[in-house]
């Protein structure tokens, strides 16, 4: 899907000989009966006392044999069901055949971080959803793991042997694009302007590159050395980061017009944490998520040489059933929680968060507390949170959104005792560059508008990512840059004609 | 890495550093703060910006020595470089001309160093302005100078009686409107202070603004440390702020917020 917009001259097609010779090599029947490589992960009362990666990724060996598993179809759904379209047949044949370099660069086609989407993708709801074996009622092919495998031992094969990162193979074309923000949105638009030839520099408000993937997603969950690793592959393909510049304060729209961007693409991400709006929120102990995993991941607090001070709670109760729930309650008991709680009004099969975070987490000795609702938190003498009270509820009618609606049991209320409460309710666009822009068109709830090439109301403007749908995944704000990076390019090309 | 080229002792524990940061310098307004780190375990430390020179490339920092990371940006000297510095964050003052009464521009201990650019903005916009300025005693009260040459008349106000007044802020600030009609109050300091001039203003129905230094951690929207209570909803000092109706700030839960790391 799309990837003839790069240019490319390999064999990585599905009649290319020797991926024929491979889908002869062994019978389908015998493909099928090779169950599901299972993730190797470090023992669950170890890594709570650190912040080591919890999935450890696939041997050779795994790898090899999980890859033999894909049937290759003629008709791939897979590749339908990735947000920026891999060619994921093309990179695990290439596994299977031993080629790992050649899986990690048609990875690199469509997607300028595999081993962060290989970590954090939800690919039980994407690509893995739509794998063949599901029809058969087996287990999907583990795509995801697959790809973080590519891209791991890629990067670990190059620094062994100092080969330098592949560079853009489309010449210099001296067109120069601006990106505000670092994240996985900006990431991946920045990836595709550069392999297309433009001049990129890409602007970050903290002092650290990477966005979510640095101060939001734990270590233990995205090694930054992975982040690292990827945003140095970007540097080697002509990318250049600024660090501490916010555009719209630091450098307006109209700066980065006159220093000669020729268009801008936003991709501030998430900004306000949402709250309740219940009696107790402001107290001391209750916190955002935000706040929390920003103070943990890119501060550093609670580790040595860091300045940035953390609450340390014994009894910390974490509200809500998405992903950045799952981060922010297992880091509390890494943090050394004794009773590490998710509070969730719903039942834990309307969970969002992906199923394996909360399968880790419960090996890790967190709580579920669902169909339950906070309703109030309570104060020490010390204006400090003590305990909480939440109102007990049952599933109701299915809502909006098709999930079964919570609905209060009346009078059926309990108190928890808490030292600390992390709120992960979701977050606001961060209101930043729509304040800062006249004339940009902005939703209701402070999202950027676009079209469907992301493209604003102010024509040299786009946007992808959480500025424009509120609060998503990472694959999806790396879909958005793609998209926008094909907008952006075929803008500025017909222009220059 | 940003680089100090001037270091002033206002007195043991208040420094003021001129740092070259030529961006800054010339995107900010009054009102503006900047985020600095200092070293790479570094906290990110709000500070209001006190001056820029736009020809020169720089911006002046008032600091107070009170916790670990303000002792160490306390101690940089000339040459030496803060780690980060991104700004100008927050809304800048709105600075307005008032033909119904003087400006009272009142600011407590280092409140006094972000004060004076709206000080000297609210002057250049032909207001009458009376500055008060207010400290424990007076090796405190800093920048008398600067204030004087863009305020039409300066009350000097310590809680000890060793320079000007004995007395508090608020005692200077109800002399003013006792005596002639003040169209807007300006009130930057410790949030205690601030809380007790609301008060004063309020009884006397005059339009108050304050700036708030809440505990933030990105300063840029995004993780919700500094919320306060204004006119009883959430609002967050880093983009909504950090200038607010004096009247309808929360202060006493501000403080309870502030305290949050103390012992820690």
């Amino acid at each position: 899907m799309n990837t003839n917009d790069m240019n490319h001259t390999d064999d990585n097609f599905r009649d290319s000989k020797w991926r024929e010779e491979l889908r002869a090599a062994m019978p389908a029947k015998e493909r099928t009966a090779i169950p599901r490589v299972v993730m190797p992960q470090l023992p669950a009362d170890y890594r709570i006392t650190c912040n080591e990666e919890v999935n450890q990724g696939l041997s050779a060996e795994q790898a090899v044999l999980e890859a033999t598993r894909c049937l290759d179809c003629p008709d791939p759904q897979c590749i339908q069901g990735c947000p920026v379209g891999i060619d994921i047949p093309g990179f695990i044949k290439n596994i299977q055949r031993g080629r790992i370099s050649e899986a990690a660069r048609v990875l690199k086609r469509t997607s300028a971080l595999p081993a962060v989407c290989g970590r954090v993708c939800p690919q039980e709801k994407q690509c893995e959803s739509r794998c063949i074996y599901n029809k058969m009622k087996k287990e999907p092919v583990a795509i995801g793991y697959l790809e973080r495998y590519a891209a791991d031992t890629d990067r670990i094969e190059r620094a062994e042997k100092g080969t330098p990162s592949d560079k853009p193979s489309c010449p210099s074309n001296g067109i120069r694009v601006a990106v505000a923000g670092s994240g996985p949105a900006g990431l991946s638009f920045a990836g595709d302007m550069a392999r297309r030839g433009f001049s990129v520099d890409v602007f970050e408000a903290l002092h650290e590159i990477g966005g979510v993937l640095k101060y939001g997603i734990p270590e233990f969950r995205l090694p930054n050395a992975v982040v690292d690793a990827e945003l140095d592959s970007l540097r080697a393909m002509g990318v250049r980061f600024h660090k501490d510049t916010v555009i719209g304060k630091t450098l307006s729209y109209d700066d980065l017009l006159n220093e000669g961007f020729k268009a801008v693409f936003v991709a501030s991400g998430a900004g306000l944490p949402r709250f309740m709006g219940i009696p107790g929120e402001n107290l001391t102990g209750v916190m955002s998520s935000n706040e929390y995993l920003t103070r943990i991941n890119l501060m550093g607090a609670g580790r040595p040489g860091s300045d940035t001070p953390v609450m340390k709670g014994h009894h910390v109760a974490v509200i809500g059933g998405g992903n950045t729930a799952m981060d922010s309650v297992r880091t509390a008991r890494r943090m050394g929680a004794e009773r590490a709680m998710i509070i969730y009004r719903r039942s834990e099969a309307e969970m969002p968060a992906r199923v394996e975070e909360v399968h880790h987490a419960k090996e890790e000795g967190v709580e579920f507390l669902t169909l339950c609702n906070p309703v109030e938190y309570l104060a020490d003498e010390k204006g400090r949170v003590c305990a909480m009270r939440v109102q007990r509820m049952e599933l109701g009618e299915p809502d909006a959104s098709g999930r079964r609606s919570p609905v209060p049991i009346e009078g059926a209320i309990d108190e928890i005792k808490v030292d600390e409460v992390i709120v992960s309710v979701g977050v606001s666009p961060n209101p930043l560059i729509p304040d800062s822009i006249d004339g940009l068109e902005v939703s209701r709830r402070g999202t950027i508008e676009v079209n469907e090439d992301m493209r604003s109301s102010i024509p040299t403007i786009f946007a992808g990512g959480d500025i424009v749908r509120g609060g998503a995944t990472v694959i999806l704000a790396m879909g958005d840059g793609r998209k926008a990076a094909a907008g952006v390019a075929a803008k500025l090309l017909s222009e220059a004609k | 890495m940003f680089k100090i080229l001037e270091k002033e002792y206002f007195s043991e524990k208040v420094v003021r550093l001129v740092v070259d940061a030529p961006e800054v310098a010339k995107a900010r307004k009054p009102g503006h703060f900047v985020i600095v780190r200092c070293g790479e375990g570094g906290e990110r430390i709000p500070l209001t910006i006190a001056d820029a020179d736009t020809t020169r490339g720089s911006i002046t920092l008032v600091i107070q020595a009170v916790g670990e990371s303000t002792q160490k940006i306390c101690a940089l000297n000339p040459g030496d470089t803060l780690t980060d510095l991104v700004g100008p964050l927050g809304r800048a003052t709105a600075i307005s001309k008032h033909d119904d009464g003087a400006v009272v521009c009142c600011g407590g201990g280092v409140g006094v160093a972000p004060l004076l650019p709206i000080i000297k903005a609210m002057k250049a916009a032909g207001n009458r302005v009376v500055s008060v300025l207010a400290a424990r005693t007076k090796d405190l009260i800093i920048l008398e100078d600067e204030v004087r040459r863009h305020s039409d008349e300066v009350i000097i106000m310590t809680d000890d009686g060793s320079y000007g007044r004995k007395g508090l802020v608020t005692a200077g600030v109800e002399e003013v409107i006792q005596r002639e009609k003040v169209a807007e109050v300006v009130t930057i300091g410790p949030a205690v202070m601030m809380k007790f001039v609301a008060l004063l203003t309020k009884k006397y129905e005059v339009p108050t603004i304050c700036s708030l230094n809440t505990i933030m951690v990105d300063g840029t929207g995004m993780c919700g440390a500094c919320r306060v209570t204004v006119g009883g909803k959430m609002r967050f000092v880093c983009v909504d702020g950090p200038e607010f109706d004096a009247h309808q700030v929360d202060f006493d839960e501000m403080m309870t917020r502030m305290r949050a790391y103390d012992n820690k």
